[in-house]
């Protein structure tokens, strides 16, 4: 008996629809968040995140909606996150439905964000999320912090970084690999490894993700606690239980509902 | 039925208030001591730091209608927070008073685990309980937790092993209180809060 690994779906959306594209380029319409959450919810994902992925101010109150309606069709927990810069932008989120909040370059500006976060919502509702790119080489890797959607070095050792964020009161991580996201080429797995290891919360896994065999590697050479997924979800390229399937006749402890 | 749902601004109001709805239940928030006189089925959510359950129960003047309520037989259920409140004390903050009703105290999980104890995991049921009906050890329940209840034979009919084993569910005849999160819990956890809602009925 032991905890199981969780499959998470992630909805990016422009504020009031899901989008998908490669680093904000080519943005394509995938789809309403409400009627993909209630899918993802029936299908036994074991959790989801929905992201702002513009995070302009004007918009704000179109993603609260979003998050509300999003929440209404879930029985699983709901990570909400994309410019949340201040303890009010986080109470909005978790108002509006959210059980959990990330937060990503705002913290890099502001690290005691999240300890002003942890000490209001408890350490568990507090999920950093990290954009990590390799900066050494794959003999003797470093990993940089990336902010603003990847574009920009935050100049900070991303296993430096997550090891500060967890005595700031982070209580998950969110990783996702600048160099594998969008390339379907598998998550990072010594990236993940790396971090999962030297941190005491769980860790999730994100960027690359394509066959299962990609999460197999990630839950067991990656240290991964949940691995995170858009595309080949909302394709419909791979089903949350056929994935399961795959995990469980790996002796991969997955959650199977009813 | 109405269930009386005690908020004191946790996170997982709503979310309770919606896995109630989508059982048929109708439940109405409680904020005053006035609230609890008449209540015929009381849930205490909660979620996050034991500081601000235990401060709002007496900021909110709560205490002593929600122990007499308790004591009149009401059926309880307290969620996550709710569980550990019942306690007399808690590691997290060890100068408040809990509710007191359960003897001992809530104790930090082992650092030698992955904290906070997040996602989904399985009971080990120890007692048969209303609570429980229908449900095995093959359901997942969804946790979210750091500070748990060490495994009390007396009460406990469900543990749960993540570094220790702790209690995941008890009952003591009226008194109903789980670790994990049913109202996140998928199709189990809304058993779970069926079997409650009969039990109240």
């Amino acid at each position: 008996m032991s905890l199981a690994h969780r499959i998470i779906p992630c909805l990016d959306t422009d504020g009031a629809r899901v989008v998908k594209g490669v680093n904000f380029v080519g943005l394509r319409d995938a789809g309403d968040p409400a009627e993909l959450a209630a899918r993802y919810n029936a299908e036994g994902a074991d959790e989801l995140v929905v992201l702002d992925i513009a995070a302009s101010r004007d918009r704000r109150p179109t993603f609260l909606e979003t998050i509300r309606r999003v929440a209404a069709e879930l029985a699983i927990p709901l990570t909400a996150g994309g410019g949340i810069r201040t303890l009010e932008d986080a109470r909005s989120v978790i108002r509006a439905g959210a059980d959990k909040i990330t937060v990503n370059t705002a913290a890099v500006e502001k690290p005691g964000l999240i300890s002003e976060l942890s000490a209001e919502f408890g350490a568990q509702a507090v999920v950093l999320a990290i954009d990590a790119k390799l900066e050494g080489t794959n003999a003797k890797p470093r990993w940089d912090v990336r902010v603003r959607g990847g574009r920009d070095s935050a100049h900070l050792n991303a296993l430096a970084w997550a090891q500060r964020s967890v005595e700031l009161g982070a209580g998950e991580i969110l990783l996702t690999s600048v160099d594998r996201d969008g390339t379907q080429a598998g998550f990072d797995v010594a990236l993940t490894s790396a971090i999962s290891r030297a941190v005491s919360v769980p860790v999730i896994a994100s960027g690359g993700a394509k066959t299962p065999e990609h999460f197999a590697q990630i839950f067991s050479a990656g240290a991964a606690d949940a691995a995170l997924a858009a595309s080949i979800f909302h394709d419909g390229v791979q089903s949350i239980r056929g994935l399961k399937q795959f995990l469980a006749a790996k002796n991969i402890e997955v959650r199977f509902p009813c | 039925m109405t269930i009386a749902l005690i908020d004191y601004g946790a996170g997982n109001v709503p979310s309770v208030e919606r896995a109630l709805q989508r059982l048929g239940a109708t439940s109405h928030p409680v904020t005053r001591p006035e609230d609890l006189a008449s209540a015929r089925a009381i849930i205490l959510p909660g979620v996050g730091h034991y500081a601000a359950i235990i401060r709002a129960l007496d900021w909110q003047n709560l205490r002593s209608s929600l122990l007499e309520a308790i004591a009149r037989g009401v059926p309880f259920l307290g969620i996550c927070l709710g569980l550990q409140a019942l306690y007399a004390c808690s590691e997290e903050a060890p100068t408040l008073s809990g509710l007191g009703l359960l003897a001992g105290g809530v104790r930090s999980l082992p650092q030698t685990t992955k904290l906070p104890h997040m996602g989904w995991n399985r009971l080990r049921i120890v007692k048969p309980t209303p609570l429980l009906e229908g449900l095995g050890e093959s359901d997942y329940f969804y946790f979210a937790h750091t500070f748990a209840a060490p495994h009390s034979a007396e009460n406990a009919v469900a543990l749960c092993e993540y570094g220790t084993s702790f209690t995941a569910a008890l009952q003591r005849g009226n008194i109903f209180a789980t670790q994990f999160h049913p109202e996140k819990s998928g199709a189990a956890g809304a058993r779970l809060l069926q079997n409650f809602l009969k039990f109240a009925a």
